[in-house]
């Protein structure tokens, strides 16, 4: 059964509510689990600011997510095939890369704001830098990663460059993409939630959500906000392994 | 003739020590149309190379492999190679694995699928077309790259000891039916093995290569009839007499190799 991996997660929650309950932690620092289910369903009732609800927090921050996360894989990965390639390019491209890669993306945001403005152009781009390097390395990793047998095979069968690429390095650079992808989204997704910390324009967002909640001092609010980042974040992850399974069904 | 090779030699440049190693010396081949060529030899005599120089994954030192009279320098569908190792595309299918190369020509799909299947059958994998490889033993995956590499027609096919990594009884049994095969179609087969029992019972001739830099120190025409008994008298005497040749010629080159020893001592 699978709901059994789930046994210790729902056991963590009862000693934690049962510690809260006794008083064991106070109330004031960590809210009980019952206090944050409240508060989740204050936010999709009322909202926070009041009016500001939830589901729309939700939608907002995963459509900053979601451009952020295409552009990464769009660019990413044909860069990262053509690199893996042509050792050429990735000698020239390579020092460029791994000095923008330490600058972590949330230092960006003031540049990006210059650039894009406050809105979800800059969100996305924030996103980007924090999803890009992730899928752009494993995607290198995979293509040097193929058997060059795989290569001389296909050029045997008459594949010539451009039929490589398409047709033996690609493939056989998949599963390493799709780990980058995942690795990806998940770092996407953090930077996401603290690049909304600094502000956003339409007053939507789930870290925006957690400043509000900050400020008027609502610990289970913020807790609530927080629940709600790592069960979205759960379930993208769970969503690319389901996709990930049906690509990679040959292995 | 379909295949000639000329003075090929290949001497391997290490930058880092400097240090050069002669894999090839002189060879001389020629390769009739339809005629099934081993070569055999003991490991690291150069039998690989001189395939892959064939293939046109390396280039040669000096001379020239030539395929009806033209210089092979690129890879490409004229050279058709069959790998111990298989090589089969682990994300595609048995069917789509031996579309490969029809595909690339922009065969239809319905005559590509049409024309896989056929060869699929051929090499008595009929129901496995849709397998992925891993779900497929050593002996089927060979079976599989054979028809891959045959369904593109190749002029020549080079197999480079492609039944290395299989149990003696499967190895058996691919002999036999890459023997049938032959039989029907009459490719061009240029077959490397370091196995004299496996070039005695396949192939109408036998070149032997001595130990490294390779050279070519005998070549046996073997007329017997198909399909061939292992246990014959004549077929003994053929084996024995290669045998007999590859073992004195690889004691010539221990010892030359002893006495360079001592030499630079």
């Amino acid at each position: 059964m699978r709901l059994s991996r789930y046994i210790l997660l729902v056991g963590l929650i009862v000693i934690w509510q049962l510690l809260s309950y006794f008083g064991v932690i106070p109330k004031y620092k960590v809210p009980s689990p019952i206090d944050v289910l409240l508060g989740i369903r204050d936010l999709f009732i009322v909202g926070l600011p009041p009016g500001y609800r939830l589901m729309q927090h939700i939608l907002e921050s995963l459509n900053r997510v979601f451009w952020g996360f295409l552009f990464a894989a769009m660019i990413g990965i044909p860069l990262g095939i053509i690199m893996g390639w042509s050792k050429l390019l990735k000698g020239m491209v390579d020092p460029i890369i791994e000095m923008l890669r330490p600058v972590p993306p949330l230092a960006w945001i003031p540049i990006s704001v210059l650039w894009f403005g406050i809105g979800i152009k800059s969100a996305a781009f924030i996103i980007f830098l924090g999803a890009f390097f992730p899928i752009l390395l494993s995607t290198i990793a995979g293509v040097v990663s193929v058997d060059v047998v795989l290569i001389e095979a296909s050029r045997s069968l008459g594949a010539k460059g451009k039929e490589v690429l398409l047709k033996v390095l690609a493939p056989g650079a998949m599963p390493s993409i799709l780990t980058g992808l995942r690795i990806g989204l998940g770092i996407g997704w953090m930077t996401l939630v603290a690049a909304e910390f600094t502000g956003v324009k339409t007053g939507y967002g789930l870290g925006y959500m957690i400043m509000t909640a900050r400020d008027i001092q609502r610990p289970d609010e913020i807790l609530a906000g927080m629940a709600i980042i790592g069960l979205l974040g759960y379930l993208m992850d769970r969503i690319l392994r389901l996709v990930e399974a049906r690509v990679l069904r040959w292995r | 003739m379909a295949l000639e090779l000329i003075n090929l030699s290949k001497t391997f440049v290490n930058t880092t020590d400097q240090v050069n190693v002669e894999a090839l010396k002189n060879i001389n081949l020629l390769v009739n149309d339809g005629e099934f060529v081993s070569v055999v030899g003991p490991s690291g005599c150069g039998k690989t190379t001189m395939l892959r120089i064939i293939a046109g994954f390396e280039k040669a030192s000096f001379g020239k492999a030539l395929l009806n009279g033209e210089e092979i320098e690129t890879p490409g569908r004229e050279v058709g190679i069959v790998f111990q190792e298989y090589a089969l595309f682990p994300w595609r299918t048995v069917i789509e694995n031996v579309e490969f190369g029809l595909e690339l020509k922009n065969t239809s799909r319905k005559e590509r699928k049409k024309k896989a299947l056929k060869y699929i059958e051929m090499v008595g994998l009929k129901s496995f077309e849709n397998k992925y490889p891993k779900e497929l033993s050593g002996g089927m995956k060979q079976r599989v790259a054979i028809a891959r590499t045959l369904i593109n027609e190749p002029k020549v096919v080079l197999m480079d000891e492609p039944f290395g990594s299989v149990d003696a009884q499967t190895r058996n049994s691919l002999q036999e039916f890459l023997i049938d095969i032959w039989r029907v179609r009459g490719d061009t087969i240029i077959f490397v093995t370091h196995n004299v029992d496996e070039a005695v019972f396949l192939s109408q001739r036998v070149v032997c290569f001595s130990s490294r830099p390779g050279e070519v120190v005998l070549e046996v025409s073997i007329n017997l009839e198909f399909p061939r008994d292992r246990t014959s008298m004549d077929f003994v005497k053929i084996r024995r007499e290669i045998l007999e040749h590859l073992m004195s010629s690889q004691l010539l080159s221990a010892k030359a190799d002893s006495l360079r020893h001592k030499g630079t001592e």
